[in-house]
């Protein structure tokens, strides 16, 4: 089992004839992902690499019957596409954009969680979602993954891949692996995919990553005491970063003395979680939790 | 990005907002000529730094008359000004804002931000103009008056004016006040701030309302539709480095510790040095290439890393994703030939392709240490930081 994406889930890209898009849209395709359609507006009627591509996301979903959408459209344009695609019925707008204005992204947020309440945003600014060994919608690399058993949710791509690794090493398989992505204004928080998790039978443990910045890993920590109860191992980054500098993604800094490193994991700790202070050892915290240590 | 005192009320006044009158002033005799512009006495001289704090530093100064001007000017250009939040290196003076003096009365504090765990904007005011939000804040929340605003409603008036009804003003004042914070969410809205802050608003004896200093940090990923913000950029404020890897489009923050790292990924680069420091060393920066580095990116960062003079090692640490391994050993390859690295470097690489990258590099010449796990890399580049 898995949570959001799997096998069935079927994919338009906007954005699918952009360098990124292209590329993209093949290699999640080559991984086995049903890619059915793509969006740029002008160009339909073409294909890349034998997807065929459609002037609006409506035309794509009424010939493909997608129900996921994957978003590579530029910064100024990415909030838009986001709308359209709800718009078109998709169920899941996962948005890899970064660099989207945060004044675009709070209205399409509220719209979504108004008219929609039922659909998913992920990102933007993030890597993707992958359910190993049946859908890649995302840009992370497929073959570090791993079929299994941990759920995986992350504000970083790269920690993700870092996790996701170790644990693939150790035989250790994923069910989902999820990154809400670095953004002040994310469509999907940490609680809302520890649900998902807790709430999926096969999904056995959770690796949670999150970095400085915001309240979002406070607020997961309030969400584990109420109502997750399989281990989660938590690690946060950013123990060493200054105040008031932004650590490359826009939402990770230390503002007014909130969101430091040090209160997150107090936070996650009080909650039951167990905490990992240096990342290179989450795959052997990862393997004690399912032994049950 | 972060603007001065006097940006930041260029842009209020064209909005309407009650600034009092004032110029910059980069030169003694430029301060002199807008003093006598301003035609009266006295005035305020104002330090320009990306900081707060100024007041309590000794960066603001009344002057009584143009001797005075001249003087304050003379003192407070070209000086570094160390206030509690520039760090204890400070920031350079090099323009400083004459303004006119205002009868303070009663301070308040307003601001607009975004509230993260709502997605939602808010606004906040106080009574106790002057401080620190945050002081207020950790000593009496109460006093923090907050109204959340509706994405699709936008501020509304009446939240306005019942803001400026608890913070106690007159009543004949309330629907001036109120248009003051209205202006001060178009300010936002308009040009895409990400904080907004005037501390204080002032109540002057006169009767009169007035900003009397204004801050507003506008939000980079919208600066593409703001060609006139973006020219306020102000590059004294920042580290010479950090201004060269903008332009070389590397995010780079300068840090105090001797270990440089470089590393692909915010979050990675973040953990990176999070594991030095766990293995007994400092980081010398926060370095993230990017996911789609090529070799001269790799190149500029070595250059930007090597620059800092405290650097005693350097610890590379890439998960190849989408970025293939050989692709990086390739540019670590041509970058070593191109700036000769006077350190010793380790390199932890992982991820796509990662047996050919590792290839490259043992087959280089060069003299890289190799590390499998980040742990053990960190815990390399320490030991050589520290002479061992």
């Amino acid at each position: 089992m898995s949570v959001l994406v799997n096998k069935d889930t079927k994919v338009i890209v906007q954005g699918i004839t952009g360098r990124e898009g292209s590329f993209h849209a093949t290699q999640c395709k080559a991984y086995g992902t049903q890619v059915v359609g793509g969006v740029t507006p002008g160009k339909g009627g073409q294909d890349v690499e034998g997807i065929p591509v459609f002037d609006s996301v409506q035309e794509a979903v009424d010939n493909t019957g997608a129900d996921c959408s994957l978003i590579f459209v530029p910064p100024p344009f990415a909030a838009d596409a986001v709308v359209e695609a709800v718009d078109a019925g998709i169920k899941t707008v996962i948005c890899i954009t970064e660099g989207i204005p945060v004044n675009d992204m709070i209205p399409v947020k509220q719209y979504i969680k108004t008219y929609y309440p039922d659909t998913v945003l992920i990102g933007p600014n993030c890597p993707g979602v992958i359910t190993p060994e049946e859908a890649k919608i995302g840009i992370m690399p497929g073959h570090i993954f791993k079929k299994g058993n941990v759920g995986i949710v992350s504000r970083s791509g790269t920690l993700t891949y870092e996790a996701a690794f170790q644990l693939s090493n150790r035989g250790i398989g994923q069910s989902t692996v999820i990154g809400i992505g670095g953004d002040p204004v994310p469509g999907t928080v940490f609680a809302d995919v520890l649900k998902w998790f807790q709430d999926d039978p096969e999904t056995e443990a959770i690796v949670m990553i999150g970095e400085i910045g915001g309240t979002a890993e406070e607020e997961a920590a309030e969400f584990i005491k109420e109502y997750v109860n399989k281990p989660v191992i938590a690690y946060i980054a950013g123990v060493t970063a200054p105040p008031g500098k932004r650590m490359g993604h826009a939402g990770a800094i230390i503002a007014g003395g909130k969101g430091t490193a040090e209160e997150k994991y107090k936070a996650l700790e009080a909650a039951g979680a167990t905490t990992v202070k240096n990342i290179s050892f989450i795959g052997e915290a990862v393997e004690k939790a399912l032994r049950g240590e | 990005m972060k603007v001065h005192e006097h940006q930041a009320k260029e842009v209020f006044r064209k909005y309407g907002l009650p600034v009092p009158e004032g110029y910059p002033a980069f030169t003694v005799e430029e301060a002199v000529e807008v003093a006598q512009k301003l035609g009266k006495f006295p005035v305020v001289v104002k330090a320009q730094i990306h900081a707060g704090g100024r007041g309590k530093a000794g960066g603001v100064k009344l002057a009584k008359d143009l001797d005075e001007v001249q003087k304050y000017a003379a003192e407070l250009l070209g000086k570094t000004l160390v206030t509690f939040q520039t760090g204890p290196e400070g920031l350079p003076v090099s323009r400083i804002y004459i303004e006119e003096a205002t009868n303070i009365d009663k301070e308040y504090y307003v601001a607009i931000t975004l509230d993260r765990s709502k997605s939602k904007l808010i606004i906040m005011a106080s009574a106790e103009g002057g401080m620190e939000i945050e002081e207020v804040a950790a000593k009496n929340p109460d006093a923090i008056i907050t109204e959340v605003i509706d994405p699709f409603m936008g501020l509304r008036p009446y939240q306005a004016r019942n803001i400026a009804l608890k913070l106690g003003f007159p009543k004949n004042l309330i629907n001036k006040v109120a248009s003051v914070f209205l202006k001060l969410y178009d300010v936002y809205m308009k040009e895409d701030a990400s904080m907004v802050e005037i501390n204080p608003l002032v109540l002057t004896k006169e009767g009169n309302i007035v900003v009397l200093d204004a801050k507003v940090d506008f939000d980079d990923n919208a600066l593409y539709r703001h060609p006139d913000i973006m020219e306020m950029e102000d590059p004294t404020q920042e580290s010479e480095l950090e201004v060269k890897a903008k332009q070389y489009n590397l995010n780079y923050i300068k840090l105090d510790g001797n270990i440089a790292c470089m590393v692909n990924g915010a979050g990675l680069a973040m953990a990176t040095m999070d594991t030095i420091k766990l293995a007994g060393g400092e980081p010398a920066n926060f370095l993230d290439v990017g996911g789609s580095a090529n070799a001269e990116q790799i190149a500029n960062a070595f250059k930007i890393i090597l620059s800092d003079p405290n650097v005693k090692a350097i610890f590379i640490n890439i998960f190849g994703g989408i970025l293939r391994c050989d692709r990086l050993a390739e540019g670590i390859i041509k970058a070593s030939q191109e700036v000769k690295p006077h350190v010793p470097i380790v390199v932890r690489m992982e991820g796509t392709n990662v047996e050919l990258g590792k290839k490259m590099l043992a087959e280089s010449g060069l003299d890289l240490i190799p590390a499998d796990t980040m742990w053990e890399g960190a815990k390399k580049a320490v030991e050589l930081a520290q002479g061992k």
